[in-house]
């Protein structure tokens, strides 16, 4: 079984999303672009700890994140284990935030494929809208694309309405082109959304791999037209990451794809700070962290 | 032989431990009594007090959990690498403000003893400050300082070196950690004690110092909310109101300490107002 990987310019890359990084965003753009994030936010708690009180408390920040600034958008989704689905989809009912739920063995994704289809039909059961799961990355680091094709396809088909996110979680893959090659075998195979990372390994997603993974989605856009969304997950925690990651979007896919139905960011401190920067815009204080709900 | 070539330094911000060019990068030079350039300076920006009040909360916790034994322990540390560059410190001083060396040792020599005189304090503000409260209730009432948090400190313009250390010291010892916005006219000695500071044991982000020009980086650095107090030591009265105004927009206290030299009768003023007293009720057996 032998794969050919596109070859990726790892420095050529870099250097074009670092550049894409620096420019200088303020004022009412700044004001803009915070909206407009929080409004991809997958608002995320996927913790030991979570309890249904935390995940009502965090679907409510999600409709409103700041009932002082009423202008600012709702959250896309929230994002919680198949156990508190029921809990966030009673607490965000009518609310037109969607219920994400991780699946498949969610983070290392080590368990065999009938316990994963199982617990992607019962997240959808308690009425998940969006499933986040995540490839065997044991079949895909020994070559074995045809099995990570095949869990896609089998847990895509448990999904029924449900949109399905695939987790590449690009820490674990060796290089760019890996990255690359996972990306397209996940649309191929059926994902309506690529996702970078868990958010639990040691980097998550970095510029590079996020604009590697965008490149991805508009090559395969402009040979079939068949629009297949990304979310950035893993270590986007300040506004100006979150910013950045708009410039890729727009910059690689256009304005179109400046939605929370094609690009979203899957984190959980990041909305504080995005916060925290729009009431600096307000007040022109510096903020400090204690005004906000922690979640 | 031949000649060495000068080098000539180029200072930095002393940011949570390490040494860092401003974010501008834009730079101001230092020049001595007769207006001849001495070395360059970075121009501290609002982002750079930014970044210095992150690190500053970043140290806070730490340092006001450490043991009030251990702070003295470090503040006295400072106060020995202070004394072991001392020299060095008065040479500087005789060079660049013409002042006579005798009065140049004067001043480093009070700044050594500042540091040592508080860090004699830490370990007895608790039983000065607070103690058990008498109530007339079946209660074990008792109060005990804490520290306020992250202070911000304007220094004067003169004495440099101790004016500063004379309003970071309390700061210190009372377990605050300080974004200090050092001399305009003198910044050299105050970037020394940074330097001399990031090879004692203060810990990182416990003490930062900004350099640049006063009214560019009094509004963001009084204004900053995740500033708990303000220490005014510039003397100036045409700052007064817009410190004052900025503590009250975001709730600070703004303390003005007396001239004089901090030790003393003014120690435990300042000390005090570096706090706040926390009080406990607890019911006693029947």
């Amino acid at each position: 079984m032998s794969r050919r990987l596109i070859s990726v310019d790892r420095v050529g890359i870099e250097e074009r999303a670092a550049a894409l990084g620096r420019r200088s965003i303020k004022h009412e753009a700044k004001r803009l672009g915070i909206a407009l994030a929080t409004s991809m936010i997958d608002l995320t708690t996927l913790e030991g700890a979570d309890t249904p009180g935390k995940v009502r408390h965090l679907a409510a920040k999600a409709v409103c994140p700041d009932p002082a600034r009423p202008e600012l958008p709702s959250c896309a989704a929230v994002c919680v284990y198949p156990a508190l689905v029921g809990v966030a989809a009673e607490a965000l009912r009518g609310s037109g935030v969607a219920v994400a739920s991780v699946s498949t063995g969610f983070p290392a994704g080590q368990t065999s494929l009938e316990v994963k289809v199982e617990e992607t039909r019962e997240a959808v059961a308690a009425g998940a809208d969006e499933i986040d799961m995540v490839i065997s990355r044991d079949a895909y680091l020994s070559g074995d694309d045809a099995r990570v094709a095949h869990e896609i396809e089998r847990v895509k088909e448990a999904c029924g309405p449900a949109h399905l996110k695939v987790i590449l979680e690009t820490a674990e893959l060796p290089t760019y082109a890996h990255v690359r090659h996972a990306s397209q075998l996940a649309i191929d195979a059926g994902a309506d959304v690529i996702k970078t990372s868990t958010g639990k390994a040691a980097t998550g997603a970095t510029p590079g791999v996020v604009l590697v993974m965008l490149e991805t989605v508009r090559d395969h856009a402009w040979r079939t037209g068949q629009l297949v969304g990304v979310k950035a997950a893993g270590g986007v925690s300040t506004t100006k990451a979150a910013l950045h990651m708009l410039v890729l979007v727009k910059e690689t896919l256009g304005d179109e794809w400046l939605t929370a139905d094609r690009f979203r960011i899957g984190a959980s401190s990041l909305l504080n700070d995005l916060l925290m920067q729009y009431a600096k815009l307000d007040s022109g204080h510096y903020g400090r962290p204690e005004d906000f709900s922690k979640e | 032989m031949t000649r060495r070539a000068v080098v000539a330094k180029t200072y930095k911000l002393y940011l949570g431990g390490a040494f860092a060019r401003s974010e501008s990068g834009r730079s101001d030079t230092a020049t001595d009594h007769a207006g001849e350039h001495v070395a360059n300076v970075p121009r501290g920006s609002r982002k750079d007090v930014r970044d210095a009040v992150k690190a500053a909360r970043g140290g806070a916790g730490r340092w006001a959990a450490a043991t009030a034994y251990n702070r003295g322990q470090v503040l006295y540390r400072l106060a020995e690498a202070l004394e072991s560059r001392s020299e060095e410190l008065v040479r500087a001083a005789v060079a660049q403000q013409d002042v006579a060396a005798a009065a140049a040792r004067a001043e480093v020599g009070a700044a050594v003893d500042t540091l040592v005189h508080y860090a004699g304090w830490t370990d007895k503000l608790a039983a000065v400050l607070g103690g058990i409260n008498p109530v007339a209730a079946p209660y074990l009432s008792f109060s005990a300082p804490e520290a306020t948090g992250v202070v911000a400190v304007l220094a004067p313009d003169a004495p440099d070196l101790l004016g500063l250390v004379r309003e970071i010291a309390p700061a210190l010892a009372a377990g605050n950690a300080v974004v200090a916005v050092v001399s305009r006219r003198w910044p050299l000695r105050p970037l020394d004690l940074g330097e001399i500071a990031g090879v004692s044991d203060v810990p990182a982000g416990v003490l930062n110092l900004l350099t640049g020009r006063l009214d560019e980086l009094v509004e963001p650095l009084c204004g900053h909310r995740d500033v708990n107090a303000i220490v005014d030591a510039t003397g100036r009265a045409d700052l007064a109101a817009t410190v004052d105004t900025l503590a009250a927009d975001t709730v600070k206290r703004v303390l003005r300490p007396a001239a004089g030299d901090g030790i003393g009768d003014g120690a435990l003023g300042r000390l005090e107002a570096l706090t706040e007293l926390k009080t406990a009720w607890h019911p006693i057996g029947a």
